[in-house]
């Protein structure tokens, strides 16, 4: 596991006192400090507005912090000083190309490397089919539900395999069962893979269930108010839901979600 | 079209304006007979088709001189305002160093420049100022709207280009062409029946060439009072319009019809 591993020489993302303030005024994050270590599956949680998707984007390289670095210490640098990341990233929208079908979104990662539609087919195909879509590989997004159109997005983050996984709120569109389905898949592939995850969520119930190490963060500005290590086994599954030990560990992430949305009160 | 009135069938969507389409002739063609109206007023439909039959293979070589302006001006419109609203979307710069004279050439009314364009291209060349005079007309809508398509591309999906590493060239081909083509399509409905009216308010204005064009068949008929002809070659000219509009507007379908909001079927 990765904290019984010398921690300097695994951290993979360090984000060291990172605030960002939009063109607008608003100061969005203020202070932010985290490291992510290789294998982690971390969750930003907090309330609405508080920061996670701008968050998510800095790490992922959309927009520089106003103040403070994000650093990949492992990954090499280009020629135009851009860690070469290796991410999927999937939207807090599905952000899918409506003139391309289920097909043609989920290629275009590769397309855009470069690769042709022939040496790309049995990825692209695999990656529909992990999210439960095979059937709708020929449809435009047009035609597909919302949570549909989601999983289209998410084969679209899995089918480069990147080693590090950022995900917007992926399944906050989607029903409780598919939810639960699409959480146990996320956990196989990424036991299974060694990836890292970053996943923002709002739901307390999730965020236990899928993480490693939870990110609670409060608003105005945006900060992290308490890391909270979910030391649960893996794999995790039905009998983990119903454990007293995933009740004790939710117990502990609302009461810290509480604080950190009263404290948004006392701090303007 | 009214929301709350029943469906209707595409037969139907023909025979009842063609039905309309008889009963006025028929009334008109009555009225002039019971009203003895003048033929150099307003001559009987059966009037007209004799004149359209009787002088058509002059028609038709106007027709076919008008119809041969206003394909070139269109697709050189098309060509020139394509590229310029492309390189326009690369750099800044070139926008707004661009776009004001576009305007100044939209706004200009073209009947006031013909006179010049007709000394600069020298008198024995005045198909070439009609040309140009109907490319004038045709340029600035295919401009504006492939403009402001290109620039109309959904911020998250620009995003996940940047993430993927895409060139300057993928982003054109693959996000923004696509994103500007619903845009490009409506500017071609407006710019196909703006190179017609520009052929023709052209010819008004600088004479014919070396072929009289419809409207020079206009003008000519008027000066002998054969009103007969005059309605025959505009007539033809309607037909022209109506021909284009219907080309237009079954390209924007055949394109856009599995994607695009305005091309689909509403299924309730
Ligand atoms: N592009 C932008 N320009 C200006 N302000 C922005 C922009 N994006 C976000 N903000 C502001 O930054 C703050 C944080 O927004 P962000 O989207 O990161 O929140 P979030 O935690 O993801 O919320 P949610 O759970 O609702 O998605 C908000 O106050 C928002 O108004
Ligand atoms: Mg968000």
């Amino acid at each position: 596991m990765a904290e019984q591993l010398d921690a300097a020489a695994r951290q993979l993302i360090e984000v060291s006192g990172v605030a960002k303030r939009y063109a607008g005024g608003t100061l969005a994050l203020d202070g932010i400090n985290l490291s992510v270590a290789e294998g982690e599956f971390l969750s930003l949680l907090g309330p609405s507005g508080c920061g996670k998707s701008t968050l998510l984007r800095l790490i992922a390289g959309l927009g520089a912090p106003s103040a403070g670095s994000i650093d990949w210490p492992r990954a090499t640098y280009d020629a135009s000083g851009q860690p070469d990341r290796s991410i999927g990233f999937v939207f807090q929208e599905p952000t899918l190309m409506p003139w391309a079908t289920v097909f043609d979104n989920v290629f275009l990662p590769l397309k855009l490397a470069g690769k042709t539609r022939r040496e790309s087919e049995a990825a692209v195909i695999d990656a529909i089919e992990k999210v439960g879509l095979g059937g709708f590989v020929r449809s435009y997004p047009r035609q597909l539900s919302g949570g549909m159109r989601m999983r289209v997005s998410i084969a679209r983050a899995l089918v480069k395999r990147p080693k590090v996984l950022l995900m917007d709120e992926p399944f906050a569109a989607l029903d409780e069962i598919t939810r639960m389905r699409l959480n146990d898949d996320l956990l196989e592939l990424w036991a299974g893979r060694g990836w890292t995850v970053l996943f923002v969520t709002h739901s307390v119930y999730e965020s236990v269930y899928l993480s490693t190490r939870i990110a609670v963060m409060g608003a105005r500005p945006g900060h992290i108010r308490d890391l909270i290590r979910v030391t649960a086994p893996y794999p995790r599954n039905e009998a983990f839901r119903t454990s007293p030990d995933y009740n004790e560990f939710c117990r502990i992430t609302s009461a810290s979600l509480r604080a950190a949305m009263a404290g948004k009160d006392s701090t303007p | 079209m009214s929301e709350d009135s029943a469906p209707i069938s595409p037969a139907t969507r023909v025979a009842v304006p063609v039905a309309l389409g008889i009963v006025v002739l028929v009334l008109w063609e009555a009225l002039v007979w019971y009203l003895a109206v003048p033929k150099f007023v307003l001559p009987a439909p059966s009037l007209i088709f004799k004149s359209l039959a009787a002088d058509y293979p002059s028609l038709l070589v106007s027709l076919w001189i008008t119809l041969r302006i206003t394909l070139m001006a269109f697709f050189i419109a098309l060509g020139c305002g394509v590229a310029l609203a492309v390189l326009s979307a690369q750099s800044r710069i070139v926008e707004i160093s661009i776009f004001p004279y576009a305007v100044i050439l939209q706004v200009t009314p073209v009947v006031a420049i013909a006179p010049l364009i007709l000394i600069w291209v020298g008198l024995d060349h005045v198909d070439r100022a009609l040309l140009i005079l109907a490319t004038i007309v045709a340029f600035f809508p295919i401009l504006s709207n492939t403009t402001l398509g290109l620039k109309s591309v959904d911020h998250n999906l620009r995003d996940l280009f940047q993430l993927y590493g895409a060139t300057r060239w993928q982003r054109l081909r693959y996000l923004q062409l696509p994103t500007a083509l619903p845009y490009l399509l409506g500017g071609m409905k407006i710019s196909g029946g703006l190179a017609l009216i520009g052929a023709v308010v052209a010819e008004f204005v600088a004479g014919s060439g070396t072929g009289a064009g419809l409207a020079w068949r206009i003008v000519e008929s008027a000066n002998r009072l054969n009103i007969p002809r005059m309605f025959a070659a505009l007539i033809l000219l309607s037909v022209l319009g109506i021909v284009i509009f219907l080309l237009m507007a079954g390209l924007q379908n055949l394109l856009l019809r599995r994607w695009h909001e305005s091309a689909m079927q509403r299924e309730r």
